[in-house]
């Protein structure tokens, strides 16, 4: 089976990445019942015999010894990686998979990009390099970041590109946590906008992520739970929000609720690669069908249910509801209505107890209300995967390639312009080596295309739809 | 003779495998309604057709799995060993830890090439154990990247390697909406490719199997493992002996050839649409008793009039009538009359040699060009099949689908018109020539199946 390797870059991108360890060995843990290392775990993880100390070799059949995540962990400060190495998750990693630095990048990309990129160039292609060997198949590269910092945003999309460069063959999806207007960081517009020229040249798929939306989905569950409206049949411990079973035993911190339901955006997305079902969906096949043109990589996601119902078998109303909600405003990760924009593709991964014709009758259903592109009326993907996430008996996660992106992006450019017409904080920028004006008129440019794009698939939204002519043939 | 399977990526390996479970389940799960002899002589048959029995105390599928992932063969392999009636030979399979992506032109133009040699060495070896090699039988789908892409280009390696031998490749069409969103690319160049390499193409579409799972089977929740059993059984119900007009005392010995024979008279028609009466639950059937002259009245209305299955049929389409000389180049037909070019009709069960088939011989039914004395034929055995006291089966070479492939080029030609998606291919080296080509290639099909009369 085909492996994948987590780069998590910057304190965000290390928080949440925590979160997906986490999560990741607890779902193994359920599944994987008899202790036995399996092509399902080994999708995330090595097994390694660590007796003689140290990091032993690794070992790829029989019982699980030891078991280490396929990651890297950057950061230029050492807060957030020290705090991973002394909680509960230390024995996943070792010290051979981080890179840290003590002064961090102050909320400037240009430091993370230019500064460290360059200083830790040679460091990260060794350890990626010795990540990806300890692989016998790897596909796919995944990168947690966050947009407006300077460590995330610049470095981590500096170890975009050098996966490029390196791994060409190797998918790259980046998982982006994008700031929020209200955002403290006055320098976050700008990292943003530079940070998003290297997501268009450079990724896969995006994931864009933000957080006034996992705010809000974490209040609409404890709304939920509190209000008792739902009463017996909301169990508190879901999969989404709780880490009850985990291997953490400290305190839940405020951030963690949030960053469990980008982890799970992970798992769910990888699931019916490691695990059976009737209709897997590789890692692979996301980019193929969802990406019709090279820079439309931003996929909307959303994650439903939100919360485990106790009962288990599945009434068909509320297996429905979890497909209504997936579609619904507020159960995008971003702020965004997919509904009232533009689909030019849509996936639905499922999991659990769900069969092809739970998947038909809501394709039917829901389409009418959805609005697709002319050239890609029946643009559903769909993914069967026979093992529910824990504590769960179905879950669905939508990926959709939707114009309601856009917002995101105009209002960041809006924000950008805000701050560069008046040539604000500049000199911050530019008397870092290598970084240049130009660096941010070819951002903002790069980001006006994009937005462009969209426009212009949004203007062929409810026009009169006139198929192109056949192909003449002479008979 | 013995056919060799292919199964190709996730929906020929899943197929593939209920194919083998139906027809081990009709030959162990019944005595079939006839004399012992009978039965012995059918068992028999279908055991050279399909399994090999060196040293093994259970029959041994004669079959090679190909997937480019490694999670549904070996699901696949453990299910057939946990039958105990049958199971596959371990060392004739290949995997890979990658998928295709859904990307024709991945397993087309990059695994084909590269796993070339493996994947035919292990048909090289199945067909040497075969004593006399009927021919291949291959089960993909169009809509994914392994079967599709793949499945094309083993197909062509297949008529290289073996010239003279017979390849009849099963297709599945894949759901309307909703599995892949380039399948109307995938199934394009599938499709074109095909009809260069293989004899004839075998379709079953998703959707009516699903009505069918749905309307006639009574099944609420409908699984992909529901679907591939109606269609296992109905490719059982063609691929189990028979006896044929010519071949007397004896089950045919060359089904794949007599298929061809009968229903391919020209390489230009070779898309095969299959039909198949009755069809309900297990516990319906005690309580059902059927006459051959109504399952024949169905079967050919069915025919006629294009339905997909028992219920539902146009009873008001009619032949058009030769007697009116024809006044534009076409002859007078209503729009939704269904031409054949050939049929061939299957009959299970008791007294099938009183059964008239005389309606499926109306010439008025077939293109005028071929006699239809050579158009129709008929394959029959007293021996009933999985469970069903009597059961027949249509293989038509007709207008069956023309509307399906119409779609599918239709809606893939408008995806092409806006370019969508066509940087996946070119990264694998299939350009927008290589797609122009395949759109010329299946106009033409298509035009073909137009124009009959």
């Amino acid at each position: 089976m085909a492996q994948s390797v987590v780069v998590q870059v910057g304190q965000c991108g290390n928080q949440v990445g925590c979160r997906f360890w986490d999560l990741a060995l607890r779902e193994h843990a359920a599944v994987n019942k008899n202790g036995i290392y399996d092509e399902a775990l080994s999708s995330f993880f090595r097994n390694v015999d660590t007796r003689g100390g140290g990091d032993g070799p690794g070992i790829y059949k029989g019982k699980i010894c030891s078991l280490k995540a396929r990651a890297l962990l950057i950061d230029m400060e050492e807060g957030v990686v020290n705090e991973i190495l002394q909680g509960p998750l230390r024995d996943v990693f070792d010290s051979k998979q981080l890179i840290t630095d003590v002064s961090g990048s102050g909320n400037n990309w240009a430091v993370g990009h230019k500064l460290y990129g360059y200083q830790y160039r040679e460091k990260i292609v060794e350890k990626l390099r010795k990540t990806a060997e300890h692989c016998d198949c790897l596909q796919c590269f995944f990168i947690i970041h966050s947009m407006g910092g300077g460590t995330g945003s610049g470095l981590g999309t500096f170890v975009l590109n050098v996966l490029e460069d390196e791994f060409p063959e190797v998918y790259r999806f980046v998982t982006s946590v994008y700031p929020s207007g209200e955002d403290d960081v006055i320098t976050s517009p700008y990292n943003s906008v530079l940070a998003m020229k290297e997501l268009n040249e450079h990724a896969d798929c995006v994931l864009p992520i933000e957080n006034e939306s996992l705010f809000d989905i974490v209040n609409k569950i404890h709304q939920m739970i509190s209000s008792g409206k739902l009463g017996s049949t909301v169990k508190q411990n879901s999969l989404v929000t709780s880490s009850a079973g985990s291997a953490r035993t400290v305190q839940e911190k405020p951030f963690d609720a949030m960053n469990n339901i980008v982890a799970n955006l992970l798992l769910n997305l990888t699931s019916s690669a490691r695990f059976e079902g009737s209709l897997n969906m590789d890692l692979n096949e996301i980019s193929m069908n969802l990406v019709p043109f090279p820079r439309l990589h931003y996929l909307v996601s959303s994650l439903t249910p939100l919360y485990t119902l106790a009962d288990v078998n599945v009434p068909s109303r509320r297996l429905d509801q979890m497909f209504s909600d997936a579609f619904s405003r507020d159960h995008q990760l971003i702020q965004a209505d997919p509904k009232h924009s533009l689909y030019l593709a849509c996936a639905l991964l499922v999991r659990g107890n769900v069969q092809v014709s739970d998947l038909r009758r809501n394709i039917e259903r829901l389409k009418p209300s959805l609005h697709f592109v002319s050239w890609n009326q029946e643009g559903w993907k769909t993914g069967l995967c026979s093992v529910p996430p824990v504590g769960h008996s179905h879950s669905l996660l939508a990926l959709a390639n939707n114009t309601c992106v856009k917002p995101t992006f105009t209002e960041l450019k809006d924000r950008f312009m805000k701050l560069y017409k008046k040539k604000a904080h500049l000199h911050h920028y530019l008397h870092i080596d290598g970084m240049e004006q130009s660096c941010f008129s070819e951002a903002i440019s790069s980001l006006s295309d994009l937005i462009e794009e969209y426009n212009e698939l949004d203007a062929t939204k409810g026009g009169p739809r006139t198929d192109p002519s056949r192909l003449q043939i002479a008979v | 003779m013995s056919i060799v399977t292919v199964q190709l990526g996730q929906c020929g390996n899943q197929i593939g495998h209920e194919v083998f479970n139906a027809i081990c389940s009709d030959v162990h799960g019944t005595h079939g309604l006839c004399s012992k002899k009978e039965n012995e002589s059918y068992h028999d048959a279908c055991k050279e057709r399909f399994f090999c029995e060196e040293e093994s105390e259970v029959p041994i599928a004669r079959a090679v799995l190909v997937d480019m992932e490694p999670k549904v063969i070996s699901q696949t392999l453990s299910m057939a060993a946990r039958s105990g009636y049958w199971k596959y030979d371990d060392r004739s399979r290949f995997c890979q830890k990658q998928g295709s992506g859904n990307n024709w032109a991945n397993g087309y133009s990059v695994h084909g090439p590269r796993h070339k040699e493996v994947i035919m060495n292990l048909v090289q070896k199945e067909a040497e154990k075969c004593d006399r090699l009927g021919g291949f039988f291959t089960i993909m789908s169009m809509a994914g990247g392994t079967g599709s892409g793949l499945g094309a280009f083993v197909t062509q390696c297949l008529r290289d390697a073996f010239p003279t031998s017979f390849i009849l490749n099963h297709v599945i069409w894949p759901y309307g909406t909703g599995e892949v969103i380039v399948q109307n690319y995938n199934s394009v160049l599938t499709l074109s490719h095909l009809y260069q390499s293989s004899d004839a193409l075998l379709v079953h579409e998703n959707d009516v199997i699903h009505k069918i799972c749905a309307q006639l089977m009574n099944i609420k929740q409908i699984s992909f493992r529901d679907v591939n059993q109606v269609i296992a059984h109905q490719l059982g119900s063609v691929f189990q002996p028979t006896y044929t007009a010519e071949g007397g005392l004896h089950y045919s010995r060359n089904p794949l050839g007599d298929l061809m024979e009968t229903l391919v008279p020209h390489p230009e028609f070779k898309m095969l649409g299959l039909r198949n009466i009755p069809q309900m639950p297990e516990n319906s059937l005690a309580y059902s008793t059927f006459s051959w002259p109504g399952l024949i009245k169905h079967l050919r209305q069915m025919l006629i009039a294009n339905a997909k299955m028992e219920e539902g049929i146009d009873w008001q389409v009619q032949p058009p009538s030769r007697l009116l000389p024809p006044l534009q180049p076409f002859p007078n037909r209503p729009l939704h009359f269904n031409t054949s070019i050939a049929n061939l009709v299957i009959l299970r069960g008791k007294d099938t040699h009183s059964v008239d088939l005389g309606s499926f011989r109306d010439p008025s039914l077939y293109t005028s060009w071929l006699n239809p004395r050579d158009a129709f034929n008929a394959w029959k055995t007293p021996r009933a099949f999985n469970k069903y006291e009597k059961s027949a089966s249509l293989v038509s070479n007709s207008q069956f689908l023309l509307k399906p492939l119409d779609n599918v080029v239709g809606k893939a030609w408008n995806m092409f018109a806006s370019k969508a998606y066509i940087h996946q291919y070119t990264k694998f080296g299939i350009e927008e020539e290589d797609f122009l080509d395949s759109f010329t290639a299946l106009e033409q099909v298509i035009s073909s199946y137009t124009i009959l009369c």
